[in-house]
């Protein structure tokens, strides 16, 4: 692993001395300085700068700009050729919850029941999970563990109330390092009138009837709203006396934030009609809203902006929804949403192709998604929907050193990611399947 | 959904979820009316033209004539009647293959009731009508391999399609290209991730059962192989009252095998039971002529190269089960660098949209070139299909299966604006685009139809709590639904 990252920035004797002390993943050691030097630097706060200098400084962003001195002593990193970007932020994934999605034993993603608002992701996180190394050579410096998110990981189960997302760095030797927002949204995955559904545990399909399926989808829509009126309800003994006034309830107190406005919820849903309820409803409850998936987003468009509602939206790569709709149906939603000023960021909604975010967001350019939007929505817009745009998402003084120095535009299938930075440490990208890559490179020639 | 749902599960399951969501109503796609009798002559001008087999042509010309590509080159000699397409700026690319798709046969993927299912065949349910087979149009695919589900040690009989939107089933064969025969190893034929809880197990459980179930039934072709070729071999030498061997059509199409007249498309991943399945493809003495999936072929691509069997991968799918777990996305790079002829293949209608976009992940992983990472998914399927003297290149003589992008095709900006099949334009974007105002308008028109009969519905029989036909649960055996991935 070291003498790997010894090879790749092997051209600068300082940063590598800093490899070989074993550094990289060091997140306690003290504070180093680092500069970038001759790069452009893509802040996404403004125009380009070309030859451009970043300086970090205890795992901040210490100065950037054409005039900056390099500070002595600083460790240098000659950029010439390169170009310096945030690191990308991936708002809906399942790292460090999920492993191998068809082993249930390497899967936390999803609890039992419908009601789990107080299962919190940070909880579970595996700081050593392989796809963190993996998604990070993509990249990605920081993303969303959201748990009740993967589609195969839950087995098809459906939290109506699925847990806190957390936000983390993908780095660090436990979760207190990798931590950036513990709670930073409530998942509610919003029920759809299903008439026909899967059963998971008996692998076979179930049907009813509409006036049944609509039936089962108000309760569930009601249960919801008695969850969050008890909430409300709650937050008041619990402000007025003591233990004694009241019983504790943890799934209660974990509402609480959120009916004071202070979480939003992170509402899974794909076609307009439950977008449309789901606002409705959010709104009637007074509580923040950021709308998951949204393959039908589109089709509300003017809904979401007036109400303010941001979109995380489903991979651009997926299959439209309906036989009639037109073929590139998925990729054109994102270009709709900027162009209606529709807030949105896209997110890969999955481990294994967390990697593809780039690949997603270069798509939507494709289809007439201007390239600075794209950017933006890999960056900056996912930080501002999740509240963290204070200390990330853009390259500005004072915001942590989350960086990637890359050969080319970072959204293109044939870039590399030629030095990442996460908290201001220079972070190895290499991972498993490097490893395996040399190792077979490597294999003598069979007999 | 995500990808890996339609990859474990089926494509079964994903229709059910498809089923429960999707419209019903289905309006006329562009160009689905029937393709005039004879080709037009079509040249293709000022394109970047990457042949793939001769390197790329700057500013150069196509002239296609009876669905064949008449001439190639920096100035070709058209005639004055020919349909000019202008690719100033553009790319030319040959028409993408697909050497693994479950398109056009809907749910029909998984005969997963039996270990081995040579009876079913994939060219008796296909469905000229699927949308998929026009989607994947739009995404340069132009030939596609369809093959049966992997719910099966030996699975079901595959065909080559040509991607003819349009066109009646009878017409999407790839004349000429030798059918195929599905065979499955490891988690999915031994039904690891969906056995048990409720469904009782069917044999094989393990690998090793797999490899019995390969083993047995080729002792059984074999022997019935022997008894046809010593009735023919006594026929043919006139002895009277002979009575023929019991036909049956399990063992023919392994017969096939045995003879080269069928070939093997094997879904694997690991190292071992990929060598398993050499072995016995060797003491009973057939080719296997492509490994699928074959994520850890890279571990033993030297022993793949040695068998001269072709490795069609994923880009860069890892994870999704355990056999996944040591998957890499320099597979392809590795095992095209040790000398085997490997493509990138999509399993899935949306992943083949952009396969020109997967192939060129093999640059990023693993070091190929432009040229190595565009024959991954043209002339090097085109090989392990045995059609590679048809399409897979842009060469005088073969077949005019052409792909137009506005950009490089491997890069993720590029989009398709035209895609050619047998020098036809199947799929045209400015015409796509322009045509969505009509089928807005039509899909209207049937929309209020539909309300204005169910409205006169009601008026005219509707009883209170009577439930409407449609509304019962329609009859699903469980095997339906029970097959196992793809």
């Amino acid at each position: 692993m070291k003498l790997n990252l010894l090879s790749r920035i092997g051209t600068t004797t300082a940063v590598a001395a800093f490899a070989l002390s074993g550094a990289a993943f060091a997140q306690q050691e003290p504070a180093t300085t680092i500069a970038i030097t001759h790069a452009k630097i893509f802040t996404l706060a403004g125009a380009p700068i070309d030859d451009g200098v970043l300086v970090i400084k205890d795992g901040k962003i210490a100065a950037v700009g054409t005039n900056v001195d390099v500070p002595a002593g600083a460790q240098v990193i000659d950029g010439k050729g390169l170009q310096v970007y945030p690191g990308l932020f991936d708002p809906v994934t399942q790292i460090g919850l999920s492993e191998i999605s068809a082993v249930s034993a390497t899967v936390d993603t999803t609890e039992t029941g419908t009601i789990n608002p107080d299962a919190v992701a940070a909880d579970a996180i595996l700081p050593s999970s392989e796809h963190i190394s993996v998604t990070r050579a993509a990249g990605i410096t920081e993303v969303l563990a959201v748990p009740a998110s993967g589609g195969f990981d839950s087995r098809g189960s459906a939290n109506l109330l699925g847990g806190q997302a957390s936000a983390i760095h993908l780095a660090g030797w436990t979760i207190n390092d990798m931590l950036i927002r513990k709670s930073v949204a409530m998942v509610i995955d919003w029920p759809t009138i299903d008439t026909e559904s899967f059963d998971f545990t008996t692998f076979s399909r179930k049907q009813k009837p509409f006036s049944e399926a609509k039936q089962d989808y108000d309760k569930q829509v009601n249960e919801l709203s008695d969850w969050l009126d008890n909430a409300r309800h709650y937050a008041v003994a619990w402000g007025h006396g003591g233990p004694a006034e009241y019983q504790r309830d943890v799934k209660l107190e974990a509402l609480v934030p959120v009916i004071r406005g202070e979480l939003p919820v992170l509402v899974f849903a794909s076609r307009v009609r439950e977008i449309r309820e789901a606002v409705e409803f959010c709104d009637k409850q007074k509580i923040k809203m950021i709308l998951a998936g949204g393959a039908e987003s589109y089709k509300v468009k003017d809904l979401l902006r007036s109400k303010n509602i941001p979109v995380i939206l489903q991979p651009t790569l997926t299959e439209p929804l309906d036989e009639d709709d037109p073929y590139d149906r998925s990729l054109t939603t994102a270009a709709e949403l900027a162009d209606a000023h529709v807030k949105f960021a896209f997110g890969s909604f999955d481990n294994s192709f967390a990697r593809r975010l780039g690949q997603q967001a270069a798509n939507a350019v494709a289809h007439g998604l201007a390239y600075d939007e794209a950017l933006k929505a890999v960056t900056i817009y996912p930080a501002q929907i999740f509240g963290l745009s204070d200390q990330l998402g853009t390259l500005e003084n004072g915001k942590i050193a989350n960086i990637i120095v890359t050969n080319g535009d970072p959204l293109e299938l044939t870039t590399d990611v030629r030095y990442l930075f996460i908290k201001g440490q220079l972070t190895s990208t290499n991972n498993k399947h490097q490893e395996l890559y040399q190792k077979y490179l490597n294999r003598p020639k069979a007999k | 959904m995500n990808k890996r749902l339609a990859l474990i599960l089926t494509a079964v399951v994903a229709a059910i979820f498809a089923t429960a969501t999707s419209s019903k109503l289905c309006a006329a796609q562009p160009n689905a009316t029937p393709a005039p009798e004879a080709a037009p002559i079509i040249l293709i001008q000022n394109a970047t033209i990457l042949t793939v087999s001769h390197g790329t042509i700057e500013h150069g010309s196509i002239l296609i004539k009876n669905g064949k590509i008449a001439e190639v080159g920096e100035s070709v000699n058209a005639p004055k009647d020919a349909q000019v397409i202008d690719a100033n700026g553009q790319f030319v690319m040959p028409g993408i293959i697909d050497c693994h798709s479950h398109i056009a046969i809907d749910g029909d993927v998984n005969e997963g009731s039996i270990s081995v299912s040579s009876i079913a065949n994939t060219a008796d349910v296909l469905n000229p009508e699927d949308i998929d087979i026009y989607r994947d149009l739009a995404g340069g695919v132009t030939t596609a391999n369809i093959l049966h589900g992997s719910a099966n040690p030996i699975g079901g009989q595959t065909i080559v399609i040509k991607l003819r939107w349009g066109q009646p089933a009878s017409k999407l064969p790839f004349e000429g290209a030798l059918p195929g025969i599905k065979f499955a190893l490891g988690e999915n034929p031994k039904h690891s991730n969906f056995g048990g809880r409720g469904r009782e197990a069917r044999y094989p459980a393990t690998r090793m059962g797999v490899e019995e179930t390969i083993r047995a039934a080729f002792s059984e072709a074999r022997d019935y192989k022997a008894k046809w070729d010593d009735y023919n071999k006594r026929n043919a030498a006139g002895e009277k009252n002979l009575i023929p061997p019991r036909r049956d059509l399990r063992l023919d199409p392994l017969v096939e095998v045995l003879e080269g007249k069928r070939y093997v498309h094997s879904h694997c991943y690991r190292e071992d039971e990929i060598l398993m399945l050499l072995r016995v493809a060797k003491e009973f003495g057939f080719k296997v002529r492509t490994l699928q999936h074959v994520l850890e072929g890279y571990k033993v691509a030297d022993e793949l190269a040695a068998a001269g069997v072709g490795a069609s991968t994923f880009s860069d799918w890892w994870s999704y089960k355990e056999e996944a777990w040591n998957a890499i996305p320099y597979n392809a790079a590795l095992m095209t660098r040790r000398g085997v002829v490997v493509s990138i293949n999509s399993d899935d209608a949306e992943e083949a949209t952009h396969l020109n976009q997967e192939a060129a992940k093999s640059i990023k992983f693993g070091g190929l070139s432009h040229d190595e990472a565009l024959k991954l998914v043209t002339i090097n399927p085109a090989i392990q299909l045995g059609i590679d003297k048809r399409v897979g290149s842009i060469d005088t003589g073969k077949d005019a299966d052409l792909v137009i992008y506005n950009h490089d095709p491997l890069s993720a900006y590029a989009v398709v604006q035209k895609t050619l099949i047998d020098g036809r334009v199947l799929f045209d974007r400015q015409e796509d685009l322009a045509d969505r105002p009509n089928l807005e308008k039509e899909k209207k028109a049937l929309i209020d139809k539909e309300k204005k009969e169910l409205k006169d519905e009601k008026k005219s029989d509707a009883k209170p709590g009577e439930k409407k036909p449609d509304e019962k649960a329609k009859p699903q055996s469980e095997d339906a639904v029970a097959g196992g991935a793809l």
